[in-house]
C-alpha cells in the first residue's frame, strides 16, 4: 500500500514539472470501477491488465483455430501455426527426449501466450488513443507463470521418482566430504529458478518499455523546446526509437523462447534427474 | 551527502552492471559465431545452449537494472 502511494506521489510530482513519467504506463487501473467486485474479501475488479490478458487469449485462440484445418497441403495460415507447433515440438524433443511430447500442450501455450502478450503490448495503438498494456511487464503475472512451470517440475519429479528426486541435488561422482556443501548449493540454485525465470521476463519487458517512454519523452520535450533543439534532439531520438522498437520485437520473441526453453530444461531435470 | 543524491548515484553505479552484462552477452554470441563459422554443420544443434548462455548472462544485467529501479522508485 505504501509503495503504491509512493508511486502516485512521484507521478503527481512528475506531472507538475511537465516531465514525462516513464513508470506511469505500468499503472493498473480498474476499468469498470472497483465497487462491488469483492470475492471472499479480495477485490477482483476488471483491470486493464485483465483486459489485455483477455485480448491476448482471444487473438491467440483465433490464430491457432484458424490453422487447425488439418489440410494435407497446408495453406499459409496453417503453415504459420505449424511452424510454431513444430518449433516447440523440436525444442522439447531436443531437450527432454521422447517423454517431452506430453508437455507439448503446456509449453506451446506458455510460449504463444507470452509471445502474443509481448507483441500485443508493443502495438503502436497510442496514435489512435488506445494504450496497449504489456501485462508481462508485471512480476505478479510472470511470477504466476513461473510458479506454474516450477510446480509442474516438482509434481512430475516427486510423482515419478519419489524421494529419489533429491538425488537431483547431488551430481554423480561427488566426493563424500563435498556432498553437504554441494547439496545446499544445488538446492539453492533449484529453489531460485522460479524467481530468475519470472524476473527475467518481467524486467526485460519493463526495461524496454521504460526505454521507449524515455526516448519518446526526448522527442516530445525536444519538439516543444523549439525548431533548433527539436532538430538536434527529437529527430535522432525518433530514429533511435524506431531502431529500439525493432529490437524490442526481437526481445519479445527471445524472452518468450527463453522462458519456454528454460521450462523444458527444468522439465528435463524432473523427468531424467541428472 | 543528501539521501536523494546518494540514491541517484547508486542507481547510476548500478548501470555499470548493465554494461558488464552487455560484455557478457556479446561474449556469448561472439564465441558462438566463432565456433559456428569453424563448423557450420554443428551450429544449429547448439542453438539451445546459445540461448541458455544468453539468458544466464542477460539475467545479471537485468538484476542491475532492478537495483537501479528499486533505488530510484522504492528505496
Amino acid at each position: 500500500m505504501f509503495h503504491v502511494k509512493h508511486f502516485e506521489d512521484q507521478a503527481i510530482v512528475a506531472a507538475e514539472e511537465g516531465k514525462i513519467d516513464p513508470m506511469h504506463q505500468f499503472t493498473i487501473e480498474p476499468l469498470f470501477g472497483s465497487q462491488g467486485w469483492e470475492l471472499a474479501g479480495y477485490n477482483i475488479a476488471f483491470t486493464n491488465s485483465a483486459l489485455w490478458m483477455l485480448i491476448t487469449t482471444v487473438v491467440l485462440t483465433l490464430f491457432v483455430a484458424g490453422g487447425m484445418k488439418r489440410a494435407l497441403v497446408p495453406g499459409r495460415w496453417q503453415m504459420a501455426v505449424e511452424v510454431f507447433t513444430g518449433f516447440i515440438d523440436d525444442m522439447l524433443e531436443a531437450n527432454v527426449g521422447k517423454e517431452g511430447r506430453k508437455y507439448l500442450p503446456y509449453v506451446f501455450s506458455l510460449f504463444m501466450f507470452i509471445l502474443f502478450a509481448n507483441l500485443l503490448g508493443l502495438l503502436p495503438l497510442g496514435v489512435i488513443g488506445v494504450h496497449p498494456f504489456t501485462f508481462t511487464s508485471h512480476f505478479t503475472v510472470t511470477g504466476v507463470l513461473a510458479v506454474l512451470s516450477f510446480s509442474i517440475v516438482l509434481i512430475v519429479g516427486f510423482a515419478k521418482h519419489g524421494l529419489h528426486f533429491f538425488s537431483l541435488f547431488v551430481p554423480h561422482g561427488t566426493p563424500l566430504p563435498m556432498i553437504p556443501l554441494i547439496f545446499v548449493i544445488e538446492l539453492f540454485s533449484f529453489l531460485i529458478r522460479p524467481f530468475s525465470l519470472a524476473l527475467r521476463l518481467f524486467v526485460a519487458m519493463m526495461a524496454g518499455h521504460v526505454l521507449l517512454e524515455v526516448l519518446s519523452g526526448f522527442v516530445i520535450n525536444g519538439g516543444n523546446a523549439g525548431i533548433g533543439i527539436g532538430a538536434l534532439v527529437s529527430v535522432p531520438s525518433f530514429a533511435l526509437m524506431i531502431a529500439i522498437s525493432a529490437l524490442e520485437i526481437l526481445v519479445s520473441a527471445i524472452q518468450a523462447y527463453v522462458f519456454a526453453l528454460l521450462t523444458s530444461l527444468y522439465i528435463n531435470d524432473a523427468e531424467h534427474l541428472h | 551527502m543528501e539521501a536523494e543524491a546518494a540514491k541517484l548515484i547508486g542507481a547510476g553505479l548500478a548501470a555499470i552492471g548493465a554494461g558488464m552484462a552487455a560484455i557478457g552477452v556479446g561474449n556469448v554470441f561472439g564465441s558462438f559465431l566463432e565456433g559456428a563459422l569453424r563448423n557450420p554443420g554443428a551450429a544449429d544443434g547448439q542453438q539451445g545452449r546459445l540461448f541458455i548462455g544468453f539468458a544466464a548472462a542477460e539475467l545479471l544485467g537485468l538484476l542491475a537494472f532492478v537495483v537501479a529501479m528499486i533505488l530510484i522508485f522504492v528505496a
